[in-house]
């Protein structure tokens, strides 16, 4: 009798667990299928420039981050300041103005802060579904290679920075020097 | 008299939003719609892709449905390669290498998804348990005789107020 009272006490229990576990969830935290692969390839032209050409060979080279952001997107304007902390550290911040207008974008760029080092413009949003955009703001890191290594949807926060972001690229940039000996050695013990 | 000339003013202003609103929204639906196919297939292969997919910032919506700029974007997507001849599978393939799995409406069957599929057949057999011990339980209760012996000293103990 105590067991047939007992049971839909621990299916309620259980239910109501998941269903807690459910409130802790963020549907935006998705895995991104990006990660582990090339920095997608792309064509457009630079923001400040419309005869220049870029395209994702201008991202690659050093551990970097690529920062997507628009004028209208408002988290973009705020997370900002923490970009400009970035670009004066030393880590190089690459962009794509996601969905922009040109004007609008330079005006803003000329009367704030510029933490980027190249703007790719992307009007229509063609970038953006091959590198899988969902909504701005977004936030690559880059290995030398040019594999994305992580990705962030939505804004970053000093927390996120200082636990996930810059230990990434502390990481990353040992593993590149760490090749880099490898290939010196092999190339002196080539040439001995 | 003027408070007539108000009220049927109102109705009428009333019936022309009750008729151009439905007009004004299939407006906004058609802009930026694709419509030109070059055959009746692919005008079917797009119909049918902007229901299956899922629009990744409004995550409960077909790209079909949604009004955001990226379902715009994706439709888009979906609209050109379609008429340069991709297949069905190929532009679904194309949106989960950028979006994953999610990006489907319909998910698929894998490994990851096995629970998610077979959990309506596993609670249908929980249920099927369920009702048949309940039947079990009632036809062993019919079998059973009124009252057992011990029982019917105990009402007859009852009755003579004891």
């Amino acid at each position: 009798m105590s067991l047939r009272l007992l049971i839909p006490l621990i299916a309620m229990s259980a239910l109501l667990g998941l269903l807690f576990i459910g409130l802790g969830m963020n549907s935006r935290d998705l895995p991104s299928p990006l990660v582990g692969k090339p920095a997608p390839a792309f064509e457009l032209e630079a923001l400040e420039d419309s005869s220049r050409m870029l395209s994702e060979q201008d991202f690659i080279g050093e551990v970097a981050l690529v920062n997507v952001w628009a004028t209208w997107c408002s988290t973009c304007r705020a997370e900002k300041p923490l970009l400009m902390e970035l670009a004066g550290g030393g880590i190089p911040i690459h962009a794509f103005n996601y969905r922009d207008e040109r004007d609008a974008a330079l005006r803003y760029l000329s009367v704030s802060d510029n933490p980027y080092r190249t703007i790719a413009y992307d009007p229509s949003g063609d970038a953006g579904i091959d590198w899988g955009v969902y909504a701005t703001p977004e936030t690559y890191v880059l290995d030398a290679e040019g594999i994305i290594r992580y990705k962030r949807i939505g804004p970053l926060n000093r927390q996120l920075l200082l636990d996930e972001v810059l230990p990434l690229v502390e990481k990353l940039r040992a593993e590149k020097l760490r090749d880099e000996q490898r290939r010196n050695e092999a190339r002196s013990v080539a040439t001995s | 008299m003027k408070r007539h000339l108000i009220s049927s003013l109102m109705c009428v202003a009333l019936w022309l939003v009750a008729w151009l609103l439905p007009a004004g929204l299939a407006m906004a639906l058609a802009i930026g719609q694709p419509i030109e196919f070059e055959s009746e297939a692919q005008k079917r292969q797009y119909d049918t892709l902007v229901r299956e997919l899922r629009c990744t910032v409004c995550q409960s919506e077909t790209i079909h449905e949604s009004n955001a700029e990226l379902a715009a974007d994706m439709r888009r997507r979906v609209y050109e390669m379609t008429l340069a001849g991709h297949d069905a599978g190929a532009i679904v393939d194309f949106m989960v290498q950028r979006y994953g799995d999610y990006v489907r409406y319909r998910p698929p069957l894998q490994a990851n998804t096995a629970l998610l599929w077979a959990s309506p057949f596993l609670l249908l057999l929980v249920g099927c348990i369920v009702w048949w011990r309940m039947i079990v339980g009632r036809k062993r209760m019919a079998l059973r005789p009124e009252f057992t012996e011990q029982e019917r000293t105990t009402l007859q103990r009852i009755r003579s107020g004891e």
